[in-house]
């Protein structure tokens, strides 16, 4: 269900945590295992994670599913929905707002026409609003697919980050 | 944006040099040298901790807890594992210190954990560092391959019998992580949720082991206490607030960053370093520590100097250092909306009077905002308020609390003419 390399990853992970307590390497685990779906996934379905990829990940942890799905579901960047090709999360938190936070994110769903929380009818888009992703001095500030963060998001650098992304 | 004044954890680092948090670039620093100080002279563990605590270092994650008190506090006969793990989970609205620590300067935190083992007579650590900065994370990881690669973690650190690993664990958004024992939980695989204390972790900690757990920039300023000396370090801030501290400054300011100061400094004067009010507009609020701590009026704050004690004399919080800055045209109704839902989202959900409380106070402070606000909607908030704060596992339910008695009290007006004239006194927009 995961590819070699994504296992050779989890090893990794594994590794860190002493012998007994490989349960801690779940959370490494289900993220390599969301950005794998998310690299090889071609509808919005097939880029998060489900109760199959838990369960087979769980298994090679070596912990009950349920342990994961737990994990999967109360932290909210491990994506359990139907997510777009680039999912963009805006920090709209009291910071960031104060600095253009909200305004950047109402521009980037009018410019993709769908509304916070949406994802365009192509699949490519999800728009989210997130809290503190602890960067506030660089507002406005947008999370590409979890990992990939921008800087400074004015009008124009929406634009650019935009166009950039195919 | 990254300016940094002085102080002891960046000085030195030129931060627009791509390779600055190398540890080639460390060493050139002085990096290193305290710890190769502890090694070479044998330093016993008990004058290691004591020099922590000559320092005056308080826990600048928050709680401002004296670091080598809670050093001191670890079992130091204890025949099983111990551990060391650090709170990078940065996530209190306004705080984005830590994140440039391990950007530009990650081997302070390095060093500083490292020494932290050996006083404590760890084995191994962990660093748990916020999901959404990711890219840190992974940084942060090669910055321990050089570490490993250099002899200054794993066996027999630079040839001595002292044995001390490191790793990253990364969270993956959940703010209440950031509190110590939902952070244990979470590192140990689970859900963070946090858990009764006592037991305090440094009796059961991480996989039920002795455990002490600080903060990033407490961390990265021990190289400096130990190569300098706790008594330079307590000087360069004043008594009973020792050091130098980052303050991260966000809102309606000309240069957002983080600026690294001496505790103690003006606030007048830290808000000309960060370029004073954008558009020259008018103080109105500040919240000076980080979400959680309660707004003071920018008279008030004004007056105030960058201490913990100045802040809490003065009602509030230093907290995490975490200055948010309003202007004249933020309506306060508007701006506590915000925060109050962010607690509602974030709350874990374990106790009632949390979970359900913040799902409340937004409901109320929603409602007030949008000028549907009801007679007796400011004596609800109280009471829901003081059925929430010290009735909960953890301090997540106070968090949210504060600001909304605090902004209750200090700008009562904004809330008694909205929900009497359905309108906003002060015609908000978001910049």
């Amino acid at each position: 269900m995961l590819s070699a390399q994504s296992l050779a990853k989890i090893d990794r992970e594994l590794a860190k945590y002493p012998a007994d307590q490989f349960r801690s390497a779940i959370m490494g685990a289900l993220r390599i295992a969301l950005v794998e779906r998310r690299e090889t996934g071609n509808t919005p379905e097939e880029r998060c994670l489900n109760a199959d990829v838990i369960e087979f990940v769980a298994n090679y942890v070596g912990i009950p599913p349920v342990a994961a799905y737990e994990v999967a579901t109360f932290y909210n960047m491990y994506d359990m929905k139907p997510v777009g090709k680039y999912k963009l999360t805006v920090c709209t938190n009291l910071p960031c707002a104060l600095q253009g936070g909200v305004n950047a994110a109402h521009y980037i769903g009018e410019k993709l026409g769908i509304g916070i929380g949406e994802t365009t009818a192509d699949g490519k888009f999800t728009l989210l609003e997130g809290e503190c992703m602890g960067a506030c001095g660089d507002a406005p500030v947008l999370l590409v697919n979890n990992h990939k963060m921008c800087s400074f998001m004015t009008r124009e650098a929406i634009d650019k980050k935009l166009a950039e992304l195919e | 944006m990254a300016v940094f004044v002085n102080g002891v954890i960046f000085e030195g680092v030129d931060t627009a040099a791509p390779d600055c948090w190398r540890l080639e670039a460390y060493m050139a620093r002085g990096g290193y040298q305290a710890l190769k100080k502890i090694l070479d002279n044998k330093i016993p563990q008990e004058d290691v901790i004591a020099e922590v605590k000559n320092s005056g270092l308080r826990g600048r994650g928050g709680a401002g807890f004296p670091t080598g008190l809670k050093w001191s506090f670890m079992p130091r006969s204890f025949p099983g594992d111990k551990y060391v793990v650090c709170n990078t989970d940065e996530g209190e609205p306004g705080t984005f210190k830590d994140r440039d620590i391990i950007v530009y300067n990650p081997h302070a935190l390095i060093e500083g954990m490292i020494i932290a083992g050996y006083a404590m007579g760890c084995k191994a650590g962990y660093n748990y560092i916020h999901g959404e900065i990711f890219e840190a994370y992974e940084l942060f990881e090669e910055a321990l391959d050089e570490a490993r690669k250099a002899g200054l973690l794993g066996q027999n650190i630079l040839g001595t019998d002292f044995s001390f690993d490191l790793f990253a664990h990364h969270g993956y958004g959940a703010y209440i992580c950031g509190e110590e024992t939902a952070l244990l939980e979470s590192l140990e695989g689970k859900k963070g949720q946090p858990r009764f204390k006592p037991p305090f972790p440094a009796s059961f900690g991480l996989y039920g082991k002795p455990t002490t757990i600080n903060n990033t920039e407490s961390f990265a300023s021990v190289p400096f206490i130990i190569r300098d000396g706790g008594q330079k370090f307590l000087e360069a801030g004043k008594p009973n607030n020792g050091g130098t501290k980052l303050f991260s400054i966000s809102g309606h300011v000309n240069r957002p960053g983080n600026y690294e100061i001496p505790l103690g400094t003006p606030f007048a004067t830290l808000l000309e370093m960060a370029g004073g009010m954008k558009d020259g507009k008018k103080l109105k609020a500040v919240i000076p520590g980080g979400s959680s701590a309660p707004v003071l009026p920018g008279e008030v704050m004004m007056e105030l100097t960058m201490d913990y004690d100045s802040i809490s004399k003065a009602g509030s919080m230093l907290g995490s250092g975490a200055v948010i800055v309003m202007n004249e045209d933020v309506c306060m109704v508007k701006a506590l909306e915000r925060l109050a839902y962010f607690y509602h989202e974030e709350s874990c959900g374990q106790c009632t009077p949390c979970r359900e409380g913040t799902g409340w106070l937004y409901k109320v402070i929603h409602r007030i905002a949008n000028g549907e606000g009801r007679d007796g909607d400011l004596e609800l908030l109280e009471s829901v308020g003081n059925n929430m704060a010290g009735r909960t596992i953890c301090a997540l339910a106070d968090a949210a609390v504060f600001p909304v008695r605090s902004f209750t009290k200090h700008f009562r007006n904004e809330f008694e003419h909205l929900i009497t004239h359905k309108k906003a006194l002060v015609d908000h927009k978001w910049c």
